[in-house]
């Protein structure tokens, strides 16, 4: 088995699966049952002066019949003493000495930061994380991501924070802005010595057509929240990769947004990742669902022959590019595979409506116009004909084709497809070698 | 006699049917939901190809994920009026369900009739709810069509003539409406009430129901066609055929339609307690569902004889499992001979292997006769020509038989199909009547899933 411990920028622990700040670290008890289970670290539930919460505070988007892809909140930091708060993390650290337990702070004035810093270090917190990210409810007061979104704010607390600060210092950004790598940069500018991302994106998770309150509704009212979930990973591993990819960030990274099991970890990881923050996954299943990420981290780096996860940070982000860097010589087409094939034609009509008209059925000619002028009129000669196979009641199985002069390798059919490698994208093979849009920019070809 | 007037609404609870459960539940608000967001929304769906009356299924499981009843049951009563009833009565193992490409990637196939029923039975509490109309008839074009008899394929016919604007006026021998439905449909698929219900909302369309008249005895046949614009022949089929064989007469030899009728209409029938054993002599649905039925009402001993192989056999393989489950066998390559009698009452069914020639008696206490049942529709109306097996030629396409005047559906024109097949008759037949008057029919005939 390979050696999952890690070390990001001083915070040691024993797995890279950190709980993000949130409700499942809002108190000791439960980031002491989260440890058992198997949890690595966890960033306690923002500390701050106590604020009042609201009730309902949470939202969800379900997709087709699957639960909370995403999931928006409007909770605020914690709500209990911070006396009480310090107390736990103290006790926490005690029992778990090993494990990471970092302490999530939004403030104000620069005496606070202070007073706070300390206290946090005092009940032996391992980290400090600043929560720069929070899009409702703090930000109108001036804390959260009203200090994500101003680089130059977030660099000067982050300078106050390292001022006071003996243990290592995170950033947590915030989506809401233009481009991350400008508060990314302030960060470590400021002294950051990690950064993590992302906090929610601002949201309206839905509106309740019976009474047209949008959701959570509070009474009658509601207000904008924060999305988290499932559906903000692609967001989040574009942020990361961003960052992990610029020079001038030179600091260890802690990835959000979205992560529910070991393959989504794993990209995160891969895309510069050194450690892994969950929320939502572990309120939608529990603190339990760390079992099979470590089981399938573990075996997927034994797969790989990479003896510590260590190993596995970044290898992806060397081949994150610009687009204007890509190969425009490689080609790939649509393949179907007419033996697994269950003539649902979801290819077809998403090739017709949906892309450019290259997949065909045997039901008439193909009235598609690919501005070559014999198309529609006399459906090309070259073009497979229809493979027929019959289904499991005997009924004939109509297999859509792909006219391969046609198509232009946009992968729709196979991600519409049901059948699990039923349509495949094959490399065409060219003698021409690499060449991207930069280089013909460069040769005075575009 | 008008609907009210007969009574037909008023049911009795002592029917022998409602001692028998739903054999497939209807679906919660979530339990539709989730089997509707696992179809996956085929193009020129294999599902909608194996309906007869080609539903566009995709489309109204699609409106059921979004929470789109109206429109769900839109898009099915617009294909097939019978949308209520057919979702329970329909062989969908052998239609749309058993097109399902799932069962081509080792799924279990979308319940598609369950689905349906959920549609149609919410769409029609909301109407009764909400006071709206699925659909709202156009104004009285002053046509007039006469439908002979009130089973699927006649509903069918008045309710899209209705909302065209056409007076339909239904004659039924009977005292109630509905047919099959109401006499035939096994009882754990559809009690009377349900039938009745869907009849019910039919005829709301603005379809006149005159139950008790016969036409050919009370009404001349010729009458109605020179009274009337067009004519609509949904007569079905006659008494169950016999088998000519000694002993047959007499208690304890049933005509598998008439005692089917027994078990779900007649209030205060019950099997006599010494009743322990049956034979059913047939293959096809019938005869399954006949077995079935008295299997489920605790007769002990049900057997199945039938003249050739199951392999031959007409009723389907899913309703022989059906019965099965129930502990009916079936003996195969028999040939019925005599009733064996002691005094009155039944002893025994005397057979002869096809395969070896000797004779066997099974011992029971009745006997069902399910062999089909007699065409008549040659016999009762004049100028009406029959094929080699009684039944009404039609054009293929509009249902206009020799007399172009005169439109069949249903059993009388197939010799015994299924309620879905009587319903696409009676929408064809409907909109090829509106065609010939030049009326602009619509949107009923427009057949969702097929390009225009």
């Amino acid at each position: 088995m390979a050696d999952l411990s890690i070390d990001m920028c001083g915070i040691k622990s024993p797995n890279p699966f950190w709980l993000a700040s949130g409700p499942p670290t809002n108190s000791g008890e439960q980031v002491m049952r989260a440890f058992d289970a198997g949890w690595g670290g966890a960033v306690w539930k923002t500390l701050g002066d106590p604020i009042v919460n609201v009730s309902s505070r949470l939202g969800a988007v379900d997709y087709y019949g699957a639960k909370i892809m995403g999931l928006n909140n409007i909770e605020l930091i914690t709500d209990r003493p911070l006396e009480a708060n310090f107390k736990e993390i103290y006790a926490v650290k005690k029992r778990y000495p090993g494990h990471a337990v970092v302490a999530s702070l939004m403030v104000e004035s620069k005496e606070e930061w202070r007073e706070i810093v300390k206290r946090s270090e005092d009940a032996g917190a391992d980290g400090l994380e600043l929560n720069f990210g929070c899009p409702h409810g703090m930000c109108e007061r001036g804390m959260g991501s009203s200090v994500g979104q101003e680089p130059k704010v977030l660099a000067e607390i982050t300078s106050w924070v390292k001022e006071y600060a003996s243990i290592p210092v995170l950033v947590k950004l915030t989506p809401n802005v233009g481009d991350i790598l400008d508060p990314g940069v302030a960060a470590v500018e400021g002294g950051a010595d990690g950064l993590s991302l992302i906090n929610t994106v601002k949201s309206i998770i839905g509106v309740n057509l019976d009474n047209l309150v949008p959701l959570p509704a509070v009474g009658g009212e509601s207000t904008q929240g924060g999305y988290c979930g499932p559906a903000v990973k692609p967001i989040a591993m574009h942020m990361l990769g961003a960052l992990a990819r610029d020079t001038r960030v030179t600091v260890p990274i802690s990835g959000i947004g979205g992560i529910s099991d070991w393959r989504d970890a794993t990209e995160f990881l891969a895309l510069g990742a050194t450690s892994v923050q969950v929320c939502t996954a572990v309120m939608h299943g529990g603190y339990r669902i760390v079992e099979d990420m470590l089981d399938g981290l573990n075996f997927y780096l034994d797969d790989k022959g990479l003896s510590s996860v260590n190993e596995l940070v970044g290898l992806a982000v060397p081949k994150f590019k610009e687009w204007g860097e890509l190969d425009l010589n490689y080609n790939v087409i649509a393949r179907i595979d007419a033996e697994t094939c269950i003539g649902c034609q979801l290819c077809y009509v998403a090739c017709l409506d949906g892309a450019h008209q290259c997949i065909h059925t045997n039901q008439g000619p193909c009235q598609a116009y690919h501005g070559k002028p014999d198309h529609g009129a006399n459906p090309r000669t070259e073009v497979m004909p229809p493979e027929h196979h019959t289904a499991g009641n005997g009924a004939p199985v109509q297999v859509p084709f792909v006219d391969e002069d046609e198509c232009i390798g946009c992968n729709l059919c196979s991600l519409v497809c049901p059948v699990p490698g039923c349509i495949t994208m094959e490399q065409v093979p060219t003698t021409a070698g690499k060449e991207s849009w930069n280089d013909r920019v460069a040769r005075g070809l575009a | 006699m008008t609907a009210e007037k007969s009574g037909w609404k008023q049911l009795s609870a002592d029917r022998m049917e409602t001692q028998f459960a739903d054999a497939k539940p209807a679906y919660s608000d979530s339990e539709a939901a989730i089997e509707a967001h696992r179809c996956l929304f085929c193009y020129d769906a294999p599902c909608i190809k194996a309906c007869p009356t080609g539903i566009d299924i995709p489309a109204f499981i699609k409106k059921i994920a979004t929470g789109n009843i109206r429109g769900s049951a839109r898009t099915i009563f617009e294909a097939n009026m019978l949308g209520a009833s057919t979702a329970r009565v329909c062989p969908v193992d052998v239609l749309c369900v058993g097109a399902c490409v799932y069962n081509d990637l080792n799924h279990q196939p979308i319940q598609i009739g369950r689905l349906q029923r959920y549609a149609t039975r919410r769409a029609l509490e909301m109407e009764n709810s909400h006071g709206w109309r699925l659909f709202t008839p156009k104004p009285g074009n002053g046509k007039k069509v006469a439908l002979i008899g009130a089973g699927p394929a006649s509903l069918a016919c008045a309710a899209y003539l209705a909302l065209e604007g056409v007076t339909p006026v239904i004659y039924e021998k009977d005292d109630l409406p509905g047919g099959l439905n109401i006499t035939g449909v096994a009882p754990y698929k559809l009690h009377m009430e349900g039938a009745i219900a869907e009849v019910e909302w039919l005829l709301s369309h603005g379809a006149d129901l005159r139950t008790g008249v016969e036409i050919g005895k009370d009404i001349r046949f010729e009458q109605l066609v020179e009274d009337y614009d067009a004519v609509f022949l949904g007569a079905g089929l006659g008494s169950d055929q016999l088998l000519g064989i000694p002993g047959e007469d007499g208690p304890g030899v049933w005509g598998a339609t008439t005692l089917i009728r027994e078990i779900k209409n007649r209030a205060g029938f019950s099997l006599p307690s010494a009743v322990k054993s049956a034979v059913v002599i047939g293959g096809g649905n019938t005869a399954l569902d006949i077995a079935r039925e008295l299997a489920m009402l605790g007769v002990a001993e049900v057997k199945i004889l039938y003249r050739r192989t199951t392999r031959e056999m007409p009723g389907y393989c899913h309703e022989l499992e059906g019965a099965a489950r129930y502990g009916v066998t079936l003996v195969e390559n028999l040939t019925p001979v005599e009733v064996v009698r002691e005094g009155d009452r039944v002893k025994a069914m005397r057979v002869t292997s096809t395969k070896s020639g000797e004779t066997e008696d099974y011992p029971c206490d009745w006997v069902v006769i399910a062999i089909g049942q007699e065409t008549h529709a040659g016999r009762l109306y004049s100028g009406i020509k029959v094929d080699g097996k009684g039944r009404v030629i039609v054009d293929e396409k509009t249902r206009q038989t020799g007399n172009p005047n005169v439109y069949a559906g249903g059993d009388c024109i197939n010799g015994g199909k299924e309620v879905v097949n009587a319903a696409v008759d009676g929408r064809e037949a409907a909109f090829a009547m509106l065609r010939s008057w030049g009326t602009a029919a619509g949107p009923y005939n427009r057949i969702p899933g097929q390009r225009q």
